[in-house]
């Protein structure tokens, strides 16, 4: 029986009027039914945390001098996709920026944008998604909000998270750090989100289920910190690829990057998924990746630390700073030649023939 | 992977960067006439295993690119009906017409969805029998049997609210209208694999053996490419001028009989507007008479536009082979593929979107 047939009940003295369990305008109201959506999904779902009180804001206890502070909003479609969702999504993409800033991922925000119609237990399944990545990454939920839009002025669910970390050391950790000779650290292979992702939208399915690589790197880069490894420079491959970031930093720090096409990782599903597609997995979006500049003489600690970890146990070297004379991103072919890599005009399509 | 990593093994590819380097005994000129080989070329780098006496020239085979503007400016004022929804393959979004892309009406309300597969557009049209499904059907020989299916399977459901926008478009004449043009330096061509994995090669042994001309039937891998270049060269240094064929796992001298068939009973061959290259005689495939009703041009009343506007773009030169992407003093500067000037810019299979993304670029 779905949810909407207790539309059909009377409302006679009796019986007690049992409403759809779906998002109505009056959730964002303000009002009574709005305190009860955020006490039995969010507050039941965040509850177990130490700052989820209801309040106007949370109050932080900071021992700390410096702090990285980040913002992100999540829009994926559709919300739930192999290997994560758009929960799961929200607190690991927030918790990878401040990793990428060297911080201990601490606090975090969360605000909802829901469209009218959404399936309450839609809403939950996302809160205790947020829940669990949110524990296993050691950050807190500790305030947030809630919208409602009208049905057809939303997609679902739109999430926006932000979040505060401590940094413990005295690094800095910038494009303009890393120095000629620095090695290529890239966490693991690369393109699974966005095939993922691209899969389930349009309901492509492949011999093997790829599954997003979505995940919080709070804890790899917080071991790398912790053994002293002088990380230079770090960047989570989001959209855009793993191509994109390399070029952004080699464009921020004016210098050359080599990388090598034979060492770049990349799961057989994946690969037969962009040949079918006509996607380069160098462009494809990540979740769960990040490359790191470290100096070449602690570059094997960096690797073999990184492989201890779960998400990044398929860490590799895939190249060098070359200095600034050429400046930019080249690749080394596997078959021995080398080209520029440039940024994409916009998102990759489908090609046709 | 099995299929894809024979064809990309770095020590077969030296091998026959060898035969090419021992044959060559003078320069010479080839055009691969397929854009997905351009972008394999230049992507993978093959050009820098030629001796500096080989050139490689990049032809007119990327259907993005050749689809006129007046046809995208028909696909847009389509899709700004009400009752009309445009399906088109992913990368015609971005391809600017005469004065906007596909994208831009979008954003401004128009219903474009993007589609795989024209099947795909066909199914829109039969779950929604209130819209009229528009499906934008450009490409050669290689994307035209699975539009002239979707054509014949409609007449046969009796999905009536389903037709095309063809901007359709065959190979052999493009290649006798380049052989046939002044200044013409291409010695030698690349024919496109999956091209005549449909048509088949019978119909260019007449054009090889009237322009005394070697082409050589190849594929899109680095290994295919690179023994096509090698078939070419041990041709032209022979002096002979058959037809060869490079792509054996795919390709039949009769090609496949079921697809062309298809294509003879759903479309006929007509006059074509080529973008950056003009009218080729007898160069595009339109709906016959018989499939009027699912031809969108004659059901619908579609506004004809402005041609062209007056640009600095070469790309007709380009596609001719007489200048290479670098040789154009727009490039990289007044053009890029934000800003394309015409033809060869617009899409990613295009020969100077090619050189854009995968060389160093004036900026």
């Amino acid at each position: 029986m779905s949810d909407n047939s207790n539309r059909d009940v009377q409302p006679s003295c009796a019986t007690p009027v049992t409403r759809p369990r779906v998002i109505t305008l009056a959730h964002g109201s303000g009002g009574r039914i709005m305190h009860d959506l955020i006490q039995d999904v969010f507050i039941g779902a965040f509850g177990g945390q130490e700052k989820a009180q209801r309040h106007d804001g949370a109050v932080l206890d900071m021992a700390t001098e410096r702090i990285a502070f980040t913002t992100d909003s999540y829009v994926v479609d559709p919300l739930f996709f192999p290997g994560g969702d758009i929960g799961k999504l929200a607190v690991c993409g927030t918790v990878n920026d401040l990793a990428m800033c060297g911080a201990r991922p601490r606090w975090m925000s969360v605000a909802f944008i829901l469209e009218e119609g959404l399936q309450i237990k839609t809403l939950e399944r996302i809160a205790l998604s947020m829940r669990d990545s949110a524990d296993h990454a050691g950050v807190s939920l500790v305030t947030g909000d809630t919208k409602v839009v009208e049905k057809g002025r939303g997609h679902k669910v739109f999430i926006t998270t932000a979040g505060i970390g401590s940094i413990d050391h005295g690094l800095v950790i910038s494009p303009d750090r890393i120095r000629a000779g620095d090695a290529v650290v890239l966490s693991g292979d690369i393109g699974r989100h966005g095939i993922a992702v691209i899969s389930s939208r349009q309901g492509l399915s492949f011999e093997t289920e790829i599954t997003s690589d979505c995940a919080a790197l709070g804890n790899p880069v917080m071991a790398l910190l912790e053994a002293e490894i002088e990380i230079h420079c770090m960047r989570d491959l989001t959209r855009g690829g793993l191509a994109t970031s390399l070029v952004e930093i080699a464009e921020s720090a004016n210098m050359g990057i080599q990388i090598a096409e034979s060492r770049i990782p990349v799961s057989q599903p994946v690969r037969a998924a962009c040949e079918l597609l006509g996607f380069d997995p160098m462009y494809v979006a990540n979740e769960g990746r990040f490359v790191a500049f470290v100096p070449q003489t602690q570059a094997d600690q960096a690797l073999s630390i990184l492989r201890t970890h779960g998400n990044s146990q398929g860490a590799e070297l895939i190249g060098e700073v070359t200095g600034n004379m050429p400046t930019g991103v080249t690749l080394l072919t596997s078959l021995g030649t080398q080209r520029p890599i440039h940024m994409l005009s916009g998102e990759q399509f489908p090609r046709i023939c | 992977m099995k299929f894809i990593d024979e064809y990309r093994d770095p020590k077969s590819v030296t091998l026959y960067a060898d035969v090419i380097s021992k044959a060559t005994t003078r320069p010479w000129s080839i055009m691969e006439i397929c854009g997905g080989q351009t972008h394999a070329i230049v992507r993978s780098g093959i050009d820098q295993l030629l001796p500096p006496s080989i050139t490689l020239l990049h032809g007119p085979g990327c259907p993005v690119c050749v689809t006129p503007a007046e046809s995208i400016d028909k696909a847009i004022a389509l899709a700004s009906r009400d009752d009309i929804t445009l399906c088109s393959f992913g990368d015609m979004i971005r391809v600017p017409g005469s004065t906007q892309d596909i994208a831009s009406a979008k954003a401004l309300g128009a219903d474009v969805r993007m589609v795989y597969s024209p099947m795909d557009a066909l199914e829109i049209a039969a779950t929604n029998p209130d819209r009229k499904v528009v499906f934008f059907a450009i490409g050669f020989e290689t994307t035209a049997p699975g539009n002239a299916a979707a054509v014949a399977e409609a007449k046969r459901c009796g999905i009536r609210n389903f037709s095309l926008l063809t901007s359709q478009f065959l190979v052999p004449p493009a290649i006798e209208a380049i052989l046939s043009s002044e200044g013409c330096t291409v010695q030698a061509f690349l024919a496109a694999g999956h091209v005549c994995t449909i048509m088949g090669y019978d119909e260019y042994e007449p054009i090889a053996q009237r322009y005394r001309i070697p082409i050589v039937v190849t594929g899109f891998e680095p290994l295919d490419i690179i023994q096509g270049i090698a078939m070419a060269v041990l041709q032209l240094e022979q002096g002979t001028t058959t037809v060869e064929n490079q792509y054996v796992r795919a390709v039949r001298r009769e090609g496949n009989p079921s697809a062309k068939a298809l294509l003879k009973e759903v479309f006929e061959a007509a006059d074509g507007l080529w973008r950056g290259l003009g009218v080729i005689p007898a160069s595009r495939l339109r709906l016959r008479d018989e499939y009027a009703a699912f031809d969108a041009e004659r059901k619908f009343d579609v506004k004809t536009v402005a041609a062209e506007s007056h640009s600095p773009c070469v790309s007709g030169e380009i596609l001719k082979g007489r200048l290479k992407p670098s040789d154009c003093p727009e490039f990289g500067i007044h053009c890029s593929p934000e800003h394309p000037l015409g033809a060869t810019m617009v899409s990613s299979e295009g020969a100077c979107a090619a050189y854009y993304r995968y060389r160093a670029v004036r900026k």
